[in-house]
């Protein structure tokens, strides 16, 4: 039996207020939150932290191949999925793909992993803009989604396997973005809605049908657009019954594009009980529906993260930051000077530190060298030394500070010495936090983050941030 | 093997000192020719009669040629040398162990740094972004971290340690005030340190040392010769150097209220010059007052106060120019900006014209003793370099 293995939805910490865009421009906003992706994340970032969390619930899984889908991805011509392979420490063997481009692509990898051979993590992941005031800025949102497809197994048993499927094409211009450019354009929405309501209910049919099911016995379904009218008139019409149709987080994540059907499905999955039958209707440029039946073992299954501890866990984000941090406004920088592009050689020969923050330990003392070191700083034993990867070690903030004069994309940094539980030390920077919120003692843990960028290269590193969030 | 230092039998018999400050109107050639100048002139000799020179700097030049062509060095051995904050220190050391080696006969050593034209607050050296995973922070920030560190070990609160470092800036900034060669040549009250915006951590702008331009110079012969250029020598009683590993960033047992590099090379120094108590032993002392965090920890780190006593010290007076010891009569890198090549030489200048009473009256120290000690560290806790020197003004 092919199936889902494990799943995981990752979403940044900050939120913005719609609220809090009228209040500038007096104009715009909305009720509820969206998610924002902090200063130093991208979907590369996001896309690896849902895989973190997806292979956290899974340990004995070893994926065979990693799909990285995004439309908006932090390079073109680069492969983005290597930076993700690089961080998770995936074997050589594995390989590693970009699949591309619209927003149809995140249900697209899934159904097409699902129906492939292998072990294969699909990770998806959408970070939405929009001009300042429009609906796009209030109702998009920021996040990402992975999901490990495989045959059924003892370390990772099958907990969702696909039952039916069906999609229905159609060309027709609704939203478009050309490449490159963060602001996307929508035809007018009565256009686009009079479309998707026949797609959507003509793949939805056909679905049900190939996967023997009626309407009404569906649990839960997952409806997901960037075309909000089209996905509630679609939802109404399914004929599922009341309370079927799940929270698809729109009042407080907003919509995350090609990740978002990915997002919900797997916070169902995360509160689904074995043989439950799950829909997945995602509506862009068409309709793609996916239904699920979960297995004895998703009841053994728990999520590391649950979405929904998630999306609770969010803070603040001022509306002028949001703006800064979008490319919508341009505050003064500090007046430090810019780094320099990282070097490609030298970023290569650290990869294992730089992108899964593997030190090293001496096996004589005991002592961990962060970066990895050939000679211990503990009784100088040289080339002695076995890899440790700190990146899923919780830590204690021995002391801290504030820099405020340092260059930062977004300043002030925020900086902490950080005791790993087990041994070892690393001074360094603090993220997702509120500065006057931290003490000496707070707990943190390991997030890998896109430090700044230069000419073009990102520089992709580790930081740390608070741990808020209930460990399972 | 061990460490034994050259005492008493090099001298220093002449020296220079520009003023330290803005210099919009000279280059770096300008401040090495004015100190070189100055040091000849001091010692009655001129460049042919010198036989090798070292030059420190960080930034303003590479090699020899930095200083070996705006004084039109011909035919004579120059060296660069560097070694971050200690680089000054470090050439002195060099011309000194020359003429002790017997190598030569007359050396002398030039610090000079221009970092005034770099066009940013603080020292700002862009370097190449390597794997991208190296630390951004200012040296501000990471001094900084001294002072929770140091308020939760002895048990005091924040805002009593940061009287104390308002105490150092205030003491150094008097000091200043009346030294003719100073970059800020002006008092501050305790009020206007404290309520200084904040630039890192608690430090405000009073509790870091400016940047600023400036060169120093000094010449050296044996011991034995210097009575020929001057009847009042400085006598080399020590040099030490402790250079970190850096391992002190991720050593879980590092606490960030001592600087190990900094202890040992004053034990090092001690031992050279055969110094038992040095607080009641040296004359004053001149040190690397980078951050007012920085000063209180050296009390420790140097011995001037037993562990978890410099805030206190620092209060009672102990330190003031007038004190029991005083530190940084000159005004310190507070006063006198961190032109980073020229702050090791401008400390022993100050000892050079304290011991020899050459100090103007209203800030010449009232003291029998006869030995003055400087010290330099550079880079960060946890990862410096560290240069004790003890100078003397006479022999044994």
């Amino acid at each position: 039996m092919r199936g889902i293995l494990s799943a995981a939805g990752y979403v940044p910490f900050r939120r913005l207020r719609r609220s809090a865009v009228p209040e500038l421009l007096g104009t715009g906003g909305g009720k509820g939150t969206r998610s924002v992706a902090s200063h130093d994340e991208d979907t590369t970032t996001m896309g690896l932290e849902a895989a973190r969390l997806a292979l956290g619930s899974v340990p004995a899984a070893a994926p065979s191949a990693l799909w990285f889908s995004t439309p908006a991805p932090a390079y073109a011509d680069k492969t983005n999925a290597t930076a993700i392979h690089a961080a998770l420490r995936l074997p050589a063997e594995v390989a590693a793909f970009d699949l591309g481009g619209g927003l149809r692509s995140g249900p697209g990898a899934l159904t097409a992993a699902l129906s492939a051979a292998g072990s294969t993590l699909v990770v998806l992941a959408d970070q939405r803009d929009g001009l300042p005031g429009g609906p796009d800025e209030s109702f998009g949102g920021d996040a990402a989604a992975c999901f490990l497809v495989g045959e059924d197994g003892p370390g990772a048993p099958v907990i969702a396997e696909m039952v039916g499927s069906a999609s229905a094409t159609d060309e027709f211009t609704d939203r478009w973005r050309s490449p490159g450019e963060r602001r996307s354009k929508v035809w007018e929405e009565r256009f686009g809605e009079t479309r998707y309501l026949p797609l959507g209910r003509d793949a939805w049919s056909r679905a049900l049908k190939a996967a023997a099911v009626e309407a009404g016995d569906v649990n839960r379904v997952v409806v997901t657009s960037m075309h909000g009218r089209a996905a509630k008139a679609v939802a109404a019409k399914l004929g599922v019954g009341e309370g079927a149709v799940v929270d698809d987080f729109s009042a407080t994540v907003g919509q995350a594009g090609a990740a978002h059907p990915g997002l919900v499905l797997a916070s169902v999955l995360e509160q689904a009980r074995p043989g439950e039958t799950i829909a997945l209707v995602h509506l862009a440029d068409g309709a793609d529906v996916m239904v699920l039946r979960t297995t004895e073992a998703i009841g053994t299954w728990t999520s590391v993260r649950p979405v929904a501890e998630q999306v609770e866990n969010g803070g603040d984000l001022p509306y002028g930051k949001f703006l800064s941090w979008r490319g919508m406004l341009n505050p003064e920088p500090p007046r430090r000077p810019e780094p320099l592009r990282v070097q490609s050689p030298p970023a290569w020969r650290a990869e294992d530190w730089k992108f899964a923050f593997v030190g090293s330990k001496d096996r004589s003392s005991g002592a961990i060298h962060l970066p990895p070191s050939r000679v211990s700083m503990q009784g100088g034993a040289v080339d002695d030394m076995e890899p440790i990867s700190l990146a899923g070690t919780p830590g204690t903030i021995a002391t801290f500070t504030i820099d405020r004069i340092a260059y930062s994309p977004s300043p002030p940094i925020v900086f902490a010495v950080v005791d790993f539980d087990g041994g070892g030390r690393y001074p360094v920077e603090l993220t997702d936090v509120d500065a006057d919120d931290l003490k000496i003692g707070d707990r943190v843990e390991m997030t890998f983050r896109r430090l700044y960028s230069a000419d073009g290269i990102h520089d992709y590193f580790w930081k740390a941030r608070p741990i808020r969030a209930r460990r399972g | 093997m061990a460490s034994h230092g050259i005492k008493d039998r090099v001298a220093i018999i002449g020296m220079g000192c520009t003023p330290f400050g803005e210099h919009w109107d000279k280059d770096v050639d300008d401040l090495i020719v004015d100190a070189s100048m100055d040091a000849f002139s001091s010692a009655g000799v001129t460049k042919d009669d010198v036989d090798a020179y070292w030059i420190g700097t960080a930034t303003s030049g590479s090699s020899g040629m930095t200083l070996a062509r705006p004084l039109q060095i011909q035919g004579k051995p120059v060296t660069r040398v560097e070694n971050f904050c200690a680089t000054g220190s470090e050439a002195l050391r060099a011309a000194a162990y020359a003429v002790a080696s017997g190598a030569y006969d007359m050396a002398m050593a030039v610090g000079a740094e221009k970092l005034k034209d770099g066009g940013y607050q603080g020292i700002a050296s862009p370097k190449p972004a390597g794997d991208g995973t190296a630390r951004t922070l200012t040296a501000a920030a990471m001094y900084s971290m001294i002072v929770p560190a140091y308020a939760k070990k002895y048990g005091l609160d924040e805002d009593q340690v940061m009287d104390v470092l308002a105490a150092i800036a205030t003491k150094n900034h008097a000091n200043g005030a009346v030294n003719p060669r100073a970059q800020f040549k002006k008092a501050v009250s305790k009020q206007t340190v404290l309520s200084a915006p904040r630039l890192a951590g608690r430090l405000g702008v009073f509790d870091c040392a400016g940047v600023a331009d400036g060169a120093a110079a000094a010449i050296v012969v044996r011991a034995e010769d210097a009575l020929g250029y001057t009847d009042k020598p400085l006598y080399i009683k020590a040099f030490a150097v402790s250079t970190g590993t850096g391992s002190g960033l991720i050593d879980p047992d590092y606490d960030y209220t001592h600087f190990p590099e900094c202890e040992a090379a004053a034990n090092d120094a001690y031992a050279q010059a055969g110094v038992t108590d040095p607080r009641h032993q040296l004359a004053m002392a001149e040190v690397h007052d980078c951050f007012t965090p920085t000063e209180m920890v050296l009390m420790e780190d140097l011995g001037f106060a037993a562990r978890g006593t410099a805030w206190k010290e620092e209060l009672a007076g102990t330190f003031d120019r007038d004190g029991e010891l005083p530190v940084n009569p000159d005004g310190g890198l507070k006063s006198f900006g961190h032109p980073v090549g020229a702050s090791g030489l401008r400390m022993v200048f100050e000892c050079w014209l304290q011991l020899r009473k050459e100090a103007t009256p209203e800030r010449q120290i009232t003291t029998d003793r006869t030995l003055a000690l400087t010290h330099n560290l550079g880079g960060y806790p946890g990862e410096m370099v560290s240069l004790v020197s003890i100078l003397g003004s006479e022999l044994g």
